[in-house]
């Protein structure tokens, strides 16, 4: 009996055999009928974006290894991806003593979703206006917002308008308000608006008796909900990452968004840093002691988590948003 | 006589129901645009007028506003004259434009390069990881960007610095030697953008019928030949829409590049000093108003000027691809 089991085995043995031999040519056939490149090459293109993309991410996950490293061994060693002594003190400083980082974190929030709201609401309704082909204005509106993306008229007087005409400076709707509107944005859900949106249903709905309102709100905003999800997304990362209009027109602490906050402790450190030759050897000791490098490398990587956080989003909309975009309206 | 009659005053009644809901339509419509048009105005087309400030002496006067406006003197063309007569206003147009010819040429070669390869990758699971990755930097701002290259490129501390010293080389002061600037903003605008780009020609890509490759296998084509005469013709669309749109941008500069990454390095100005740059360094940080007007003016007249002939050249070549 162990005899037929032993020849039954080899028989089969040699079945898989030629059966993987088969297989392997039947993939080859395959790969030459569906126009696929071939396997060196497919590798040699893996590697390459292997490559590429660390490149893309490694920054980032050097700043969160330093977050995380002890600040002796950054004073000693400088900065690396293997560091010799890892601390959580950065992140125990931040969170005893940041109230300042608190207090930027909220104010980037509210601006973002204050902004990101309103700039929505107004880029929608603009765009529904010209989107109607009986609209009256739409032309001249169209080109209204349109020539925006051509000409401007520069910092100086953008600048002049909003602290002399507007009195925004220092404010937080100066934070606000010179952000909401995005012309491109509004050609984009405009071309939305045009591709998912039937006329036959304005018109059957104008027929009804319905308002302009009426139909943005109830038959407008339910269709095109991706669209305006592509659109708020963009705003949100925009407020999120602005930094240029507070450099420009805030100047108390606690008005400070995010990513200014992060400018400014640039400097700060800076500073810090480059007169600590002239500290006493106590002194500079004592600074070595204090988390900085590894608390301003944590703070880079808090103010990333909500982008990080939302990252999915981001990515799903993102493609459809360029997409629609890239169509010519 | 009759039909004619009463057709008449039926159509007399219809018109001007007719007008009177479209009139109202018209109004509600309107209405909704106004914020917009309300914002348009006042963020931007009132700046527009402000282009005039270049043409004067701006001097504060104590009441505000629109009275140093009238009160400052027209100075004509005295701001351009300073402003041409530096050195700088040569640096910061060379920095500007030669920086975006170059940027704009690698990105389309590359980011199509990289788009058509992700394409081609065998396990599709792992070409989305690589777009996942590849975008990232895209959300991130230049702020964030700069902490990366401190860590990269500090004179002490910097991981470039530290291997370069393993090797027995002395460490470089990166940020006061403007000769490895062009790259290094070079490679910081790739690292940021070209995912970006890619995962955009990607989803053209995408678009392409796939019967256009099938019937070019059975008639024998290879790869290359397939991406050469159906890939890339039914990209250029693409591909002239966003060149054109970056050429017409060509005066300007990503000020958050220039201004964040060098970090604010003096020494390295020859490379990194940009138009953008100059008009805020000027405005904001030395307060001359007539220079820093002056320039603006400039980028925003030429640049102006370019996009208007980038898209007649387009619609000379093929009118379906300009802009308007």
């Amino acid at each position: 009996m162990s005899k037929q089991r032993v020849e039954k085995n080899t028989a089969y043995d040699t079945l898989t055999k030629e059966k993987r031999k088969d297989k392997k040519q039947e993939r080859k056939q395959d790969l030459q009928r569906t126009g696929a490149i071939s396997k060196p090459a497919n590798i040699v293109l893996n590697i390459l974006f292997t490559l590429f993309t660390l490149f893309c991410i490694l920054p980032f996950i050097l700043i969160i290894i330093l977050s995380f490293t002890d600040e002796e061994v950054i004073a000693v060693n400088g900065y690396s991806f293997l560091p010799a002594k890892t601390s959580t003190a950065a992140y125990r400083y931040i969170f005893q003593t940041g109230d300042q980082m608190l207090r930027s974190f909220i104010t980037s929030v509210t601006v973002t979703i204050t902004g990101t709201v309103i700039g929505v609401l107004m880029m929608a309704m603009y765009a529904y206006a010209i989107y109607r082909k009986d609209f009256r204005y739409r032309k001249q509106l169209t080109f209204l917002a349109f020539f925006t993306m051509l000409f401007n008229g520069g910092l100086v007087p953008f600048y002049m308008v909003c602290t002399q005409l507007l009195n925004l400076k220092d404010t937080i709707w100066s934070l606000i308000l010179p952000m909401c509107m995005g012309p491109f944005y509004i050609m984009i859900l405009r071309t939305f608006f045009q591709t998912s949106i039937p006329d036959s249903l304005i018109e059957s709905a104008t027929l009804d008796g319905a308002g302009e309102f009426r139909i943005l709100v109830q038959i407008v905003f339910p269709i095109s909900l991706p669209g305006i999800a592509t659109i708020a997304l963009f705003s949100t990362l925009d407020y999120w990452n602005d930094w240029f209009n507070a450099m420009l027109f805030i100047k108390s602490e606690k008005l400070y968004p995010l990513q200014y906050l992060l400018m400014s402790i640039q400097d700060n450190m800076d500073f810090l840093m480059r007169n600590s030759s002239k500290l006493t050897t106590e002194q500079a000791s004592m600074l070595r002691k204090m988390p900085n490098e590894s608390a301003r490398m944590a703070m880079v990587f808090i103010s990333t988590v909500p982008i990080t956080l939302a990252y999915p989003f981001f990515q799903r909309y993102f493609i459809q948003g360029l997409q629609v975009g890239s169509v010519k309206g | 006589m009759f039909y004619i009659f009463g057709g008449e005053i039926l159509s007399k009644a219809t018109t001007s129901k007719v007008s009177k809901a479209s009139r109202k339509k018209d109004f509600h419509l309107f209405l909704m645009a106004l914020p917009g048009v309300a914002w348009f105005i006042i963020f931007k087309y009132i700046p527009m007028g402000g282009l005039l400030l270049a043409f004067k002496d701006f001097k504060i006067s104590p009441d505000g506003f629109l009275a140093s406006f009238m009160s400052s003197e027209w100075v004509g063309l005295e701001n351009f004259k300073f402003l041409f007569m530096t050195n700088d206003a040569y640096i910061i147009t060379r920095n500007t434009v030669v920086y975006n010819v170059i940027w704009i040429a690698l990105n389309l070669v590359l980011s199509v390069a990289l788009a058509i390869g992700l394409n081609e990758i065998h396990n599709k699971k792992l070409s989305k990881v690589y777009q996942t990755g590849m975008i990232f930097p895209f959300f991130l701002s230049w702020v964030v960007a700069s902490y990366f290259v401190f860590a990269f490129l500090s004179v002490d501390k910097g991981v470039v610095n530290k291997v370069l010293k393993h090797f027995g080389h002395e460490p470089i002061m990166w940020y006061m030697e403007p000769k490895y600037w062009p790259f290094i903003l070079t490679i910081m605008n790739m690292w940021k953008g070209l995912g970006y780009s890619a995962v955009f020609y990607l989803a053209a890509i995408c678009g392409i019928d796939t019967s256009y490759y099938e019937a070019a296998m059975i008639d024998g084509a290879t790869k290359w030949e397939q991406i050469k005469y159906i890939t890339l013709p039914l990209l250029s669309p693409v591909m002239t829409t966003l060149t054109l749109l970056a050429v017409g941008r060509i005066f300007y500069a990503d000020f958050g590049l220039f201004y964040n990454v060098p970090r604010e390095s003096g020494a390295l100005f020859n490379a990194t000093n940009v138009i953008d740059t100059y008009v805020y360094r000027s405005f904001r940080q030395l307060g001359d108003v007539g220079m820093s007007s002056a320039a603006g003016f400039y980028q925003s007249i030429i640049g102006f000027i370019l996009v208007l002939a980038s898209n007649k050249i387009v619609k000379k070549i093929d009118p379906d691809k300009a802009l308007f």
